[in-house]
């Protein structure tokens, strides 16, 4: 109980953290959101004193209010969800394009994650079993998909299987022209077949490093004494790696898993890119792209929620896998 | 697989050695194989953009295929490839390099220094890595990016390091942990040495294995993700990096296009240099961790009984 506690005051200390973070740098960096704005549309033609005005009290920039009174007030928004309004998406609110993008992402990534996540370790357990093996042997050419940068292999994936051999669609979630979103077959079937290339190219780029680590840590657990009383006992040696060894060799992944969940979170913003996937990573860039400042504000803070809410999932379900990180406290 | 020379007690007891001439990792293929394509990678970085021509140079020219006048052929508006990715090498090695730097100098901050004192030092340490380690990166880079309208080298550099040394000082916390309790701190503790040159002399000789392998480990994920950050368009998009180059390629439709010789090499070379540093990590790790080294495997082996030898052992045991 002590432990949760503990962890939960943990998550709450570092959502704190986001959350300042969220409201200090945009005020802290050089950078001017009305002057960008400014400037962008000066481009265009000469800009007046009102058109300022507007833009200053469209991004919440026209109070004279002390920073500490701002602070507060941006986290008394917050409690009541009010997240502010969209430039880029105008009028939908923050809010809204939140729970739209949201779903996409989860869906598409996190399956690919845990997809990813099974092959690999189970994959890292068979090849530290056999060591030599022509599995063990395949591991660093999947550490070197790893340091492939992800966006390139993807694009050369979808300019072969989608281009040229024309077996996925180039872009988006599902077919838009042919089937309408809603809980029938047609439009599930649609999403699955939009989703299996990015989630393969997912999976490709970030099997490696879970088969390297459980593979090492299932080179570590087999030279313990206790897996050599398992082979003097005379246990099967299935039972051996699977209920032996690789069950206290996981332990570090599932760790690592939790870690891993902010670099998913980051990775999907590359893959949505890339194959205009419509999730929270497209929504964030299209921010950027048109200074859509309280559109990114809302977008990180739904990030960060999402990646402490995972890890503190992890986190809980670690201390009921492993006990000892319960005793160590 | 690999051989070596020394047998893993040695290595272990190198590893622990405060002498850094021993706890150098002994030349195996798989680190012969890395130090070769990293360093004539670096070589490349340092040495081609001083004969190449101007990288930004218009030609008449676009989109050529390798041929006589340029032997990466040109990009849309006729400028030499090859004179970009000379260009760009050194750019993505110098973002390599300083991330690398910072990240070495913040994560032995925060990771050694709180761990070895403890008490509140180590709890604020630890408490604040912690945070830094689960606010993700990325979008905070690209957030942070897209406030600073003018970018550099230095300052895309900088914020990938600010975003990415936390995972090193959680690991180096750990080991600091454990060597701190070893008896042999104890006792240098105990005959009066100063805190700090316990520090710099008793405890960190044992952190280089880890400190260069998470600095390797830092160089990768500081290319990767200047890559990637400029393939979003938010990179130093006025100097030449690798990633720089390939978001011009894929904004040219390089690959629509059939100008292979434009979009593969940059990303090849991340791949290549990548994998190179891949290789000599693993070669260190098997200095961290001596139960990986191939040896480990033979002895084990030299363990096992056969088969004929088991059935005649259990038959024994039935008798």
């Amino acid at each position: 109980m002590k432990y949760i506690l503990q962890k939960l005051g943990f998550y709450l200390v570092a959502f704190w953290a986001a959350l300042t973070v969220n409201f200090f740098l945009p005020r802290l960096l050089p950078g001017n959101p009305v002057d960008i704005m400014l400037a962008k549309l000066a481009q265009r033609g000469p800009v007046t004193p009102e058109a300022r005005e507007a833009v200053e009290l469209l991004l919440g920039t026209n109070t004279q209010a002390p920073l500490v009174v701002q602070y507060w007030q941006y986290l008394g928004k917050l409690f009541t969800l009010d997240l502010g309004t969209s430039v880029a998406f105008f009028p939908a609110s923050v809010t809204d394009i939140i729970g739209q993008t949201l779903p996409w992402t989860v869906g598409l990534i996190g399956i690919a994650t845990v997809i990813s996540f099974v092959l690999g370790v189970g994959l890292g357990m068979l090849a530290g079993w056999k060591r030599g093996s022509w599995l063990d042997n395949l591991i660093p050419v999947t550490t070197m998909l790893q340091s492939v940068p992800y966006f390139w292999l993807a694009l050369i994936l979808l300019f072969v299987l989608g281009g040229m051999w024309d077996l996925f669609p180039l872009n988006g979630g599902y077919n838009v022209y042919e089937v309408s979103p809603g809980w029938n077959w047609a439009f599930i079937g649609s999403v699955i077949y939009y989703g299996t290339l990015p989630a393969l190219t997912i999976v490709i780029s970030s099997v490696g490093g879970w088969m390297l680590g459980m593979r090492n840590m299932m080179v570590s657990t087999l030279s313990d004494d206790y897996i050599l009383t398992a082979e003097a006992k005379g246990l099967r040696p299935m039972r051996i790696m699977t209920t032996y060894a690789a069950r206290n060799a996981v332990l570090p992944s599932v760790a690592g898993f939790a870690i891993s969940l902010g670099f998913v979170v980051a990775g999907s913003i590359v893959t949505e890119a890339v194959f205009s996937y419509p999730g929270i990573g497209s929504a964030l860039l299209n921010a950027v792209g048109s200074n859509d400042y309280s559109l990114m504000q809302g977008l990180f803070l739904v990030i960060t929620l999402s990646v402490l809410g995972a890890n503190l999932l992890v986190d809980l379900l670690y201390s009921i896998i492993d006990p000892r990180t319960r005793a160590r406290n | 697989m690999t051989t070596t020379t020394q047998d893993p007690g040695i290595a272990a007891a190198s590893a622990r050695s405060s002498r850094p001439k021993r706890s150098l990792p002994p030349m195996t293929p798989k680190l012969a194989t890395g130090l070769l394509i990293a360093g004539g990678i670096t070589l490349f970085g340092i040495i081609a953009p001083f004969f190449v021509g101007d990288p930004s140079q218009v030609n008449n020219v676009g989109l050529a295929g390798p041929a006589d006048g340029f032997i990466l052929g040109t990009t849309q508006t006729g400028q030499d490839v090859f004179a970009q990715l000379a260009y760009a090498t050194r750019g993505s090695l110098t973002v390599g390099l300083i991330v690398g730097v910072l990240t070495l100098f913040l994560s032995a901050f925060f990771g050694i220094i709180g761990a070895y004192f403890g008490g509140w030092l180590d709890e604020s340490f630890s408490l604040f890595t912690n945070v830094m380690l689960v606010i993700p990166g990325l979008p905070l880079v690209i957030i942070i990016s897209s406030y600073v309208p003018e970018k550099s080298i230095l300052l895309v550099s900088v914020v990938l390091a600010i975003t990415g040394w936390a995972g090193s000082a959680r690991v180096l916390r750990g080991f600091t942990l454990s060597v701190r309790n070893r008896d042999y701190v104890a006792a240098a503790r105990v005959s009066g040495e100063k805190p700090w040159r316990i520090l710099g002399v008793e405890i960190l000789p044992n952190l280089i294995p880890l400190l260069a392998s998470q600095v390797v480990f830092a160089v990768i994920f500081a290319i990767l993700g200047e890559a990637g950050l400029s393939f979003l368009g938010l990179g130093a998009a006025d100097s030449f990096t690798w990633g720089t180059m390939l978001y011009f390629a894929q904004n040219g439709l390089a690959l629509r296009l059939g100008a292979w010789w434009w979009f593969v090499p940059p990303g090849l070379l991340i791949a290549l240099f990548g994998a190179a540093l891949a290789l000599i990590n693993f070669s260190i790790d098997e200095i961290i961790n001596p139960k990986l080294r191939s040896q480990t495997r033979a002895t084990r082996r030299s363990w096992k009984l056969s088969k004929a030898e088991l059935r005649a052992a259990t038959k024994e045991d039935v008798l």
